[in-house]
């Protein structure tokens, strides 16, 4: 465990020593106010039926701004390593493979993390200004930010996998991209397709980012999508950890 | 410390590693000498616990590196070739993270940095960052963190690449120093390094061991066939020619003038030493004689005759 915390906290601390982590962080926050500027803009010309929280996590600037960072902050995890060779030093330390694959994998959610806790100020904002809530109750908040960690988990492990399959970190952060994206635009297939059958339309709402977000961001719990991803959080994370095996066997 | 059995290593298409055999004792500093490609540094990670083998088996300090893996890492410091080291991080914060990585903790972790910092000079720089250090000082963060740990074995892969004589000679001799309480196997290119430093030379060439043993005793081994030059005044060169290819011992020679010297050649037969015979020849022939010698052997030709580059 404290071998564990030890390479977590020196995977974390790449993260912050770089300047491009606080240029990331910096367009970010860019993107994110944009987008609650725009929502709660557009809220004010008509009355609507849905929360500034509801609105916030389903328009398209939201989605945009979601993808585009895994890609950023996971191609470097495994690829930097096998490039500057320094996995060598790193796995003839006595530390297990899991121990180095979590703490990669759980540096990067925890810089993920880092990127969307300001958006709850934005909503404490709202109140203090408004006075009123974001939200009628604390639902959405709950669902909103659940699925963001959620679909933040399996994302960052699809990165992690990608970056444990090459060496060259813009490669990584291609396949992780094109992986993501394509998962994501699963999801839009019965609404570009209509008259697809009503069993291929389930499948794919089954795995639609943005009903999901949807739902949960007005509260509604379903559990269907927490196995979904969560499960498939463990199967990216398992074939990570085969992967970094096997290139030891093969290098 | 270290023994190892039919260890192989074969990737697709070709064997690096071809069913070796050896044995390292405690607190012997062993040379690991082998041209490029030999599969001297694939044996060094096989014995790091970095690269598991094909088939055959390795122990450190009686523990298998592939299935009591992290019980023989504990054991070992190793130094990878060209040192790979995080760039971003400063020295001693390096040194900090490899320790603690290594289970070396709280006040024990202290004196072991500010020790490996002293033995490996790296005082003046403990606040840089790693990626502004020159090559020396890169190599010498590698061995402080090779050492940190207090390990058994060092196993240190060319530890001396890329520097300058000067540093070399540092490192050279801080290895000579740490083999008074570690056991060291070492591999490298320059000969002279390891007959200052070895107890015991393995030469490995194409994945098999050729030769192991001391330098000493590989030199005498091809000193028994070295060449000798005799150089004199002869005469008649037919007929001193025909009294030299006489003499017993010699099997062939080599002959070339030097103003009205004449400089031979002669190849010996396996650990015969003609040169007392041909000795009393010359003053029988009362040939002057200016030189009568058999070639130094340096362990340069003893790698050279085993390896045989020119082929």
């Amino acid at each position: 465990m404290r071998k564990f915390f030890t390479l977590w906290t020196r995977e974390v601390a790449v993260y912050f020593r770089s300047p491009a982590a606080y240029v990331i962080l910096f367009f970010f926050l860019l993107l994110t106010g944009f987008n609650f500027y725009a929502t709660v803009s557009a809220m004010n010309q008509a009355p609507v039926r849905f929360s500034v929280v509801e609105a916030y996590f389903n328009t398209v600037f939201f989605w945009f701004g979601f993808v585009l960072p895994f890609p950023l902050i996971t191609m470097r995890l495994f690829a930097e390593e096998y490039k500057l060779g320094t996995i060598e030093p790193l796995m003839t330390a006595p530390v297990r493979d899991m121990q180095v694959l979590l703490a990669k994998y759980l540096s990067a959610v925890f810089f993920y993390i880092v990127l969307w806790a300001p958006s709850l100020l934005y909503f404490a904002i709202f109140q203090w200004q408004a006075r009123i809530g974001a939200a009628g109750a604390a639902g959405p908040y709950l669902g909103a930010y659940a699925m963001l960690l959620l679909m933040g988990l399996f994302y960052i492990s699809i990165g992690c996998l990608a970056s444990a399959l090459t060496r060259n970190q813009v490669v990584a952060a291609i396949m992780s991209f094109a992986a993501i994206s394509l998962i994501f635009y699963w999801g839009f297939y019965s609404r570009w397709f209509p008259n697809v059958s009503p069993l291929l339309r389930d499948l794919t709402d089954y795995f639609s980012a943005v009903q999901h977000m949807a739902m949960f961001s007005q509260g509604l719990i379903d559990t269907r999508p927490i196995v979904f991803y969560l499960s498939m959080t463990v199967m990216m994370l398992f074939f990570t950890f085969q992967v970094f095996q096997y290139r030891r066997w093969k290098l | 410390m270290i023994k190892v059995e039919n260890l192989t290593k074969r990737y697709a298409g070709f064997t690096a590693v071809d069913g070796i055999n050896f044995h390292v004792g405690k607190g012997e500093i062993v040379g690991f000498l082998g041209p490029n490609g030999a599969g001297k540094s694939t044996t060094m990670r096989m014995l790091a616990c970095y690269l598991p083998p094909t088939s055959g088996r390795a122990e450190i300090a009686g523990y298998d590196v592939f299935k009591d893996s992290l019980r023989a890492r504990e054991r070992i410091g190793y130094m990878p070739e060209h040192v790979p080291l995080y760039n971003d991080m400063r020295v001693t914060e390096y040194l900090k993270y490899r320790a603690a990585l290594k289970g070396v903790r709280g006040r024990r972790m202290k004196e072991r940095i500010s020790d490996v910092m002293e033995l490996c000079g790296l005082g003046d720089v403990e606040r840089k960052l790693v990626g502004n250090l020159s090559k020396g000082y890169r190599q010498r963060v590698g061995l402080a963190d090779a050492m940190v740990h207090e390990p058994d074995l060092l196993i240190l892969d060319e530890p001396t690449i890329g520097l300058d004589p000067n540093q070399i000679r540092q490192v050279r001799e801080l290895i000579r120093n740490l083999g008074r309480h570690h056991t060291i196997l070492i591999s490298t290119h320059i000969l002279p390094e390891v007959e200052m430093t070895c107890s015991r030379v393995i030469i490995i060439n194409k994945g098999r061991i050729e030769a192991s043993d001391a330098p000493e005793n590989l030199r005498s081994r091809l000193r028994a066939t070295g060449d000798v030059r005799f150089e004199a005044r002869v005469g008649d060169l037919e007929k001193a020619k025909a009294d030299l290819l006489g003499t017993p011992g010699v099997k062939g020679l080599d002959v070339w003038i030097e103003d009205d010297w004449a400089v031979f050649t002669l190849a010996t037969e396996y650990a015969v030493d003609p040169r007392e015979a041909i000795w009393k020849l010359a003053t029988a022939r009362q040939w002057p004689v200016r030189e009568l010698s058999r070639e130094r052997v340096t362990l340069e030709d003893v790698f050279a005759d085993i390896t045989h580059p020119d082929e």
